[in-house]
């Protein structure tokens, strides 16, 4: 720990602020005698950054150097930016040390592949491990896992931390293959899977015996960008909704698209990031999760983008004027899943 | 007008609410020993806190009231608001009186204000688990001082025993200039006679910091600096998060 830390958490936290993901709902551990830390339920953010964001979490990269040439990404082969690469205990001591503080109540890590997906994998699963077992860090853990590793060690790291995700970054496959093209679907998904499977494995497990491993107890999400590609706010949210169908699937992010590499021009040239569809995206996104909108509801053939002016409920309602006018004194709570149907 | 004179603690109101129900005599200004008198009244009672009487009423309350209804009522009590103790005198006073629970009955503007009173203190309680910062001191000790608008410091003791548990901290509210701390087994309230620097500025002074301190506070504040995304600085969003008045104390806006 000394200047050159500095210098490193500058590098990696300016590569790791693109992703969105930053609660950390869900899990609650009441601090023990011996442990360092609780999660609680809800969550805290312990400071917010000028741009409006929480920050629960520490968000930070392991390192930035990176073997895949992803069009979107800031930390890409082919980018002439600093790199630096953390040491496992640096990374542990800063968790342990900003937590302690106040700072943080969380560590979200992710990380660039270097030399291998099961190579940076590994080097992931040994920071949690470091934190949990050497450290006894009792607070909240998100990890990213890297495409393409191996089920071993996504089992391994699911043992140990809170929420495992994957990002799948576009919503079908042509798109990412031409803005990724060492990435596929499969290579996200099979992960996914796996995920999923430890999951409900761990739960199936702990019903017979209450002290079975828990396996990433509060689920994964994902993430998609958008506004890097043509596709339409229904490809998108039907992507969202297939995966909300799947156990285990808690949130999908939307990232709207912000043109760090201009030069790319398999890109489209953005003058702003496009933050008013990305904040319909996420209403669209809460009628599908909480009030039981199908998503042929919110977009279909007829309406492939969501209105910007208008928020995609009072699209909904002015598309289908034969469900009113409502009478709300006497409607019942499920009046509107009934009309819709 | 009917005055009672009281010490202001709370166990000194539910004294008042037992001495009131004796003497069938209710107050319409409660007043401490020190402050000046109305110029008309008809009588003055003075109420001197005994916990035996307290604790009466404090048991017949757990009767008519919710768990949560009580805290709502010490909460509000937190508030320290000049008028919070005749509110909470008029509160408590329906709530024995009324055949049923009255906690939910916000047709009544005392009810209502109640409930309110808890609403901001709460958010405030909510604010010092987020905003409060510790600094390491050199006999390991973390330090942290605020200066919450309302006496919320009681309300975070428990989340802070559990989340730091493993560490000696002291919790000092500047403003109410009495603090917290914990020893790794037990929380003590603590004075302090000698105002010594960190006391009045909240930050520890050099040679008070652990020898890595600096270092990390300056990590945090380069880690602030860089998580903002420069196309969306929304410096708006930022301030309705993070209201300014915490700004004085947090290590990243320094």
């Amino acid at each position: 720990m000394n200047e050159a830390t500095i210098e490193k958490l500058k590098i990696l936290a300016e590569s790791a602020k693109y992703d969105v993901s930053c609660t950390s709902s869900g899990s609650s551990c009441a601090g023990k005698k011996g442990l360092v830390g609780s999660a609680s339920g809800w969550g805290i953010c312990h400071s917010f950054s000028e741009d409006g964001r929480c920050i629960a979490l520490l968000k930070i990269m392991l390192t930035n150097y990176c073997i895949y040439d992803c069009a979107y990404c800031i930390n890409r082969r082919s980018n002439d930016i600093p790199r630096a690469t953390l040491t496992v205990s640096e990374l542990v001591s800063l968790t342990i040390e900003f937590y302690k503080r106040n700072y943080i109540e969380e560590l979200f890590v992710s990380s660039g592949v270097v030399r291998s997906a099961d190579y940076t994998m590994e080097r992931l699963v040994r920071i949690v491990k470091d934190l949990r077992l050497v450290h006894r860090y009792n607070g909240y853990i998100h990890m990213k896992s890297i495409p393409g590793a191996s089920p071993e060690l996504i089992h391994e790291a699911g043992l140990y931390v809170d929420r495992l995700s994957v990002n799948i970054e576009t919503p079908n496959e042509p798109s990412l293959q031409m803005l990724a093209p060492e990435k596929d679907f499969q290579s996200i998904f099979t992960p996914m899977r796996h995920i999923q499977q430890g999951i409900l494995q761990s739960i199936e497990e702990r019903k017979k015996f209450r002290t079975a491993p828990r396996f990433a107890p509060t689920g994964q999400s994902t993430q998609m960008i958008v506004g890097a590609t043509a596709d339409t706010d229904k490809d998108i949210l039907s992507l969202s909704s297939a995966l909300y169908r799947r156990p285990t699937m808690r949130r999908v992010y939307y990232s709207g698209f912000i043109p760090v590499n201009g030069y790319d021009n398999r890109l489209p040239a953005l003058k702003q990031p496009p933050l008013v569809r990305e904040n319909r995206l996420y209403q669209a996104d809460w009628l599908m999760r909480f009030y039981q909108f199908r998503v042929d509801e919110i977009v279909n053939d007829a309406f492939p983008d969501l209105d910007l002016e208008v928020d995609p409920k009072l699209a909904w309602a002015l598309r289908n004027p034969q469900a009113f006018p409502v009478d709300i004194n006497r409607a019942d709570y499920e009046y509107y899943y009934g009309c819709r149907e | 007008m009917n005055i009672y004179i009281y010490d202001k603690t709370f166990e000194g109101l539910l004294t008042v609410v037992f001495d009131a129900y004796f003497c069938r005599v209710f107050p319409d200004v409660l007043c401490s020993e020190a402050e000046i008198l109305p110029l008309f009244y008809n009588e003055v009672v003075h109420s001197y806190t005994d916990t035996e009487k307290s604790e009466r009423v404090w048991n017949g309350l757990q009767k008519k009231l919710s768990k949560l209804a009580l805290s709502t009522l010490t909460m509000a009590w937190l508030s320290e608001l000049p008028q919070v103790d005749m509110l909470l005198f008029r509160y408590i006073r329906k709530a024995i009186d009324s055949p049923q629970s009255i906690e939910t009955n916000f047709g009544d503007p005392d009810v209502l204000e109640v409930t309110k009173t808890w609403k901001k203190v709460s958010g405030e309680r909510h604010k010092v688990m987020q905003f409060l910062r510790f600094q390491k001191t050199v006999d390991d000790i973390y330090f942290a001082a605020m200066e919450p608008i309302y006496n919320v410091l009681p309300l975070v003791l428990d989340h802070l025993k559990d989340r730091f548990g493993g560490q000696k901290w002291l919790l000092y509210d500047l403003k109410r200039q009495y603090g917290y701390y914990y020893d790794l087994s037990a929380i003590e309230k603590v004075h302090f006679n000698n105002k010594e620097e960190h006391f009045i500025s909240g930050f520890l002074s050099g040679e008070l910091m652990e020898e890595d301190e600096e270092l990390f506070q300056r990590m945090w504040k380069q880690y602030f600096k860089s998580i903002a995304i420069k196309e969306r600085i929304n410096s708006k969003l930022h301030r309705q998060h993070m209201p300014v008045r915490f700004w004085k104390y947090l290590t990243e806006k320094q």
